[in-house]
């Protein structure tokens, strides 16, 4: 009777994981199948270009004072405990390049990243999700126009455009706040910051690889934001949810993807 | 046109799941010119009929043809193309809350077709002058009334002359004047476009004001019909009560629910 019963609920156990992992692949795959949609219908996104130069004033332009405060603070703390380090092996004046490449390798476009997905990300979802709710999308389509070609695909190019600058603004920022920590406050040679700085960091192996990462980005947050908001319940309950749900998927997208492009980049170019 | 109906349903069911069928095998016609009423109550399938119509369902079995085009399997161009000929009011009006007044009725206008922008400025003022709303042009969706909001919703809907409207529930929560307002819109838009129009409703005294023929639907059946005066003097006992609000009738107060004392019983044993 016992063990009957066991086998019965490990059998529950393993239909309802079977299920949420089904469920999770179908979603992958309508995901997909949105993500081509919308690049075929994105005619009217360039055609149109206003329609995208709005868009990209909501996502980019409004995101702008987090990121580049965010961005100066990250640097100063960068100075801060980079100068702790260098200096017990007397190597200061390298705090420059180390300032710089850490931001422009890695936590410009990482933290830019996090920032952008909780800021534009969860109101792109946040509002395509309540033009839902409220019938706005269902008018759109009744009145022969495209919801995914006029107000998903503008959203979309105005956030994978706006990414990459933002993240060039996060890393620029960080390199002030650098220099206002490591030279003016602590006084580290100026000099021997800046040129140190300019001799190491490269443009293609650093810069371009930064640029690179942070355009992956752009598209993962943002194709994961206009997603989430067109496939929401159209209720309070699932517009919430939905850009919750944008939020940890685009931050764990972010780290992970992060992962793999360095491990693509750096790695592979230290070993030559 | 061999065929005078604007809209022709033939035997339509529609199932959002196998077992609980929505409509089971509706057929109406609907003459050209004419306002036609759906009423029913909440759930009834006169809101999912309404989105067969157009086209935002396809029907499970049976045939729709509206305008002469053929529903069923319609989809991409050819759905967008029959659409550019409806004008759908929404339920609460659907405006777009991130345009004014103005571009929410020169959005059609704007998307379809490639008009000056002085043209495109003379219609919109025209329609919501028809709506009575010229002056409200500069506000946006949020500074509206919820009557004013959907007068709004429809000069949208005319922008580009439909032949058919749609309304789905206009009148909900609309105070007496606006609904007054709202229902003479409606006779008055459809009479000078020269359009046919279906709404679809609960508010039946109302409504039986202005349409010209009624379909009254329950449990996915049309189950009356005829012309309002018919309606009111009708013996049917399902549209006594509804035309009435009676609360009790051939569609019941209670829920369906187990014997009253045994579901009580039960919880006196438990406690």
């Amino acid at each position: 009777m016992t063990e009957g019963s066991e086998a019965g609920g490990l059998r529950r156990l393993f239909e309802r994981l079977g299920a949420a992992v089904t469920a999770r692949i179908w979603r992958l795959g309508f995901a997909s199948r949105f993500f081509g949609y919308m690049l075929l219908h994105s005619g009217t996104a360039l055609r149109r270009f206003h329609l995208t130069i709005r868009e990209i004033y909501f996502a980019g332009v409004l995101s702008l004072i987090i990121i580049l405060v965010s961005g100066m603070f990250v640097g100063m703390v960068l100075a801060l405990q980079g100068y702790e380090t260098l200096q017990r092996y007397g190597s200061s004046e390298a705090l420059g390049v180390l300032v710089a490449l850490s931001l422009v390798r890695e936590l410009g476009p990482v933290v830019a990243g996090l920032l952008f997905a909780s800021r534009a990300g969860s109101a792109i979802t946040a509002e395509i999700g309540l033009m839902k709710a409220t019938e706005q999308i269902a008018a759109m389509e009744m009145m022969a126009v495209d919801p995914i070609a006029r107000v998903v695909a503008p959203r979309f190019w105005a956030g994978v455009i706006s990414m990459p600058l933002l993240a060039a603004l996060f890393s620029a920022m960080g390199i002030f706040g650098g220099y206002l920590v490591g030279v003016k406050l602590i006084g580290v040679d100026e000099g021997a910051f800046w040129s140190q700085m300019q001799a190491s960091v490269d443009l293609r192996e650093d810069i371009l690889n930064g640029v690179i990462k942070s355009a992956v980005f752009g598209v993962a947050v943002t194709w994961i934001a206009v997603f989430e908001g067109y496939d929401a319940q159209p209720t309070a309950e699932g517009v919430s949810s939905a850009t919750t749900r944008t939020v940890v998927t685009s931050s764990l997208a972010i780290l992970a993807l992060d992962f793999m492009l360095t491990a693509l980049m750096f790695t592979g170019g230290n070993a030559r | 046109m061999t065929d005078s109906a604007v809209v022709a349903i033939d035997r339509v069911s529609f199932g959002y799941d196998a077992a609980k069928p929505v409509l089971r095998e509706v057929s109406l016609s609907m003459p050209h010119g004419k306002v036609i009423g759906i009423m029913g109550q909440s759930g009834c399938g006169k809101t999912t009929l309404l989105r067969i119509i157009g086209g935002a369902r396809q029907p499970g079995s049976g045939t729709a043809r509206v305008l002469g085009t053929l529903v069923n399997g319609l989809h991409g161009s050819a759905l967008y193309a029959l659409r550019r000929k409806l004008g759908m009011l929404f339920q609460f009006g659907a405006l777009f809350t991130d345009m004014s007044v103005y571009d929410n009725v020169a959005f059609p206008m704007r998307e379809h077709t490639d008009l000056p922008d002085e043209l495109i400025h003379d219609l919109v003022l025209m329609k919501l002058e028809a709506v009575g709303l010229r002056g409200a042009s500069r506000l946006t969706p949020s500074e509206l009334s919820g009557g004013m909001a959907r007068r709004v919703a429809l000069a949208r809907a005319i922008a580009l002359d439909p032949q058919l409207m749609l309304y789905d529930e206009p009148f909900t929560a609309l105070d007496p004047i606006s609904f007054a307002v709202i229902a003479r819109l409606i006779r008055r838009l459809n009479d000078s476009l020269g359009a046919t129009s279906v709404i679809v409703s609960h508010d039946v005294k109302e409504c039986l004001d202005i349409v010209d023929y009624v379909y009254f639907m329950s449990d996915g059946r049309i189950v009356a019909e005829g012309t309002p005066p018919d309606m009111r003097m009708t013996a049917q006992p399902f549209v006594r009560q509804f035309v009435r609000g009676e609360t009790d009738g051939p569609i019941p107060f209670h829920y369906p629910a187990p014997g009253y004392g045994e579901d009580l019983a039960v919880r006196a044993a438990h406690d």
